[in-house]
């Protein structure tokens, strides 16, 4: 799905997270929002997925108005910072949430939803952990699960709020290669709020930098490297 | 070979944190006597002056008609206060954390009040507010539903005295737990309602039912306020509390002890209760507990 962000601003009481902002993403691709803490790009991240709303601009899905459109609508799969897994839901419970919450008409038979949780397993490599709670798993573990459910909802866009931010580098470079192969196997429109540039470099197809409510610089990562537009953004790629 | 003593006696490390055996001993045995005096035994006072006369007499001054009404009447009022302030106790705890908005500290603060209000003053406001003599309270005895020395008031009494106990209990596991799930749960196409029903509620579960079993042994054992309140007529306003202190004033000790006997089982038999529960579910609550 196209995504269009058109002069997008978001005023936290008398404070600016985000000045006006506008970006188009292209159907289909890896996007990183890269910028230091208090740079706005969470707050551009929640506004996509509907949990914020915008002081004032507009936000486009494939070039229909979705500004108003209500979080449960939007049907972006959100990975949260923290996973926010339900502590009291075991594994398998967990990514059917979006699916038994569906209205009866819409909602999937009992043994429908069970294959397709079973297939999510599969497809994050964790065919045997559906019994388990999220606090018997590992964080890398918990991580997937999360984006599991978030894909369960067959979502119109995969939004990741600093999916790598609590893992060591190991795990880190794993569920990498584990999110390209799942942006790439859907085809999804997939955004993700990184402060690592490397991360930012190394995985996304797009990278948006941003400071200070602000978009410094759009471009593709070897374009970036090469040619920063501004001095902030010299400063943080070789930071 | 003069360090061979040394090396026989290996050194003896303690941890940091580690006290030596006798402060241990101390201090537990501090706590147990503390306990003992103002816990363990005015509640055996309590049972071996109700079982005095024997049990035969113990149980006829609670088969008699003013013990059964007391008993049927508290246990009315708890059973209506309770549910009504686990209901505003969640709405107010939900209100409290899950927004931002300005005068909230001001808000907790108010929620505080109860606690921090005498009882008897409580009541008398309530007399103040309601009583035959206000514009209101007036109205209301007119209109044949008066609140002073009558069920409603008792309730809307118990009520403002154990308002605190359900929101004070969820306020602080529910900041701590946050809004991501909440928000996760929208994002997956949740109503909000849903959300509250299926994540939020079995979350703040355990906080909920110790907040409420708190809240129901303070709305049966609430005197001060329900004293000022009900005129304390017999058959008709005396509640438990109420009608342990009125036998006690008659030197009816056997039936006064023996009531609060009873008042005192009820408070043991809902700590009873948490208990088990806790027992029973002891795996889904290891489980469940972020690590």
């Amino acid at each position: 799905m196209h995504i269009e962000i058109d002069e997008i601003s978001k005023q936290f009481g008398t404070t600016a997270a985000l000045h006006p902002v506008s970006l188009a993403l292209p159907s289909g691709a890896l996007v990183a929002l890269l910028g230091p803490s208090g740079s706005g790009k969470t707050t551009l991240l929640r506004i996509l997925g509907g949990l914020e709303f915008p002081t004032s601009g507009r936000v486009l899905f494939d070039g229909q108005d979705a500004t108003g459109v209500t979080v449960q609508e939007r049907r972006a799969g959100f990975v949260f910072q923290s996973y926010a897994l339900f502590r009291h839901m075991t594994v398998f419970d967990n990514i059917a949430y979006g699916l038994n919450a569906r209205p009866r008409a819409t909602r999937p038979q009992k043994a429908e939803i069970a294959r397709r949780v079973t297939k999510l397993l599969d497809l994050i490599q964790l065919p045997d952990i559906g019994s388990r709670y999220p606090s018997q798993l590992s964080g890398g573990q918990r991580q997937r699960v999360a984006l599991a459910r978030a894909l369960a909802i067959e979502p119109r866009m995969l939004l990741l709020d600093e999916p790598f931010g609590a893992l060591d580098a190991k795990v880190r470079r794993e569920l990498r290669q584990g999110l390209r192969d799942i942006h790439d196997t859907t085809g999804l429109t997939t955004v993700f709020v990184t402060h690592d540039q490397e991360e930012a470099m190394e995985l996304a197809d797009l990278v948006v930098v941003m400071s200070m409510g602000r978009i410094e610089q759009i471009g593709k990562p070897q374009d970036i490297r090469a040619r920063p537009a501004t001095p902030f953004v010299r400063t943080f790629i070789t930071a | 070979m003069s360090d061979v003593s040394l090396v026989r006696t290996p050194p003896r490390f303690r941890s940091a944190t580690g006290e030596s055996a006798g402060t241990r001993w101390a201090l537990i045995a501090v706590a147990f006597t503390g306990l003992a005096i103002l816990v363990f035994a005015p509640l055996i006072a309590v049972f071996v002056v109700a079982l005095a006369d024997g049990v035969a007499a113990s149980l006829e001054s609670l088969a008699s008609r003013d013990a059964r009404d007391a008993i049927r009447l508290t246990l009315t009022i708890a059973a209506i206060s309770v549910p009504l302030n686990a209901a505003f106790g969640i709405a107010a705890a939900w209100f409290i954390t899950k927004f931002d908005f300005r005068g909230k500290a001001f808000l907790i603060t108010l929620i505080d009040l109860p606690f921090s209000v005498s009882p008897v003053v409580a009541g008398l406001c309530i007399v103040l507010m309601f009583g035959a003599n206000s514009a209101l309270g007036g109205w209301l005895v007119a209109n044949g539903f008066p609140i002073v020395f009558a069920m409603p008031g008792i309730i809307l009494a118990t009520m403002f005295v154990t308002f605190p106990f359900v929101a004070r209990e969820l306020i602080p596991v529910m900041i701590e737990q946050g809004r991501a799930e909440e928000e996760a749960g929208l994002t997956l196409g949740a109503s909000g309602w849903r959300v509250f029903w299926t994540v939020t509620l079995p979350n703040i579960r355990w906080a909920l039912l110790y907040g409420v079993l708190l809240c129901n042994a303070r709305a049966m054992g609430e005197f001060g306020a329900v004293a000022v309140v009900s005129g304390k007529i017999r058959g008709q306003t005396a509640t438990m509390p109420t009608t342990i202190e009125m036998l006690y004033q008659e030197y009816l000790s056997v039936a006064a002890f023996s009531l609060a006997a009873v008042l005192a089982l009820l408070a043991l038999v809902t700590l009873l209760l948490k208990t088990a529960l806790e027992i029973r579910h002891a795996d889904q609550l290891a489980a469940t507990h972020r690590p």
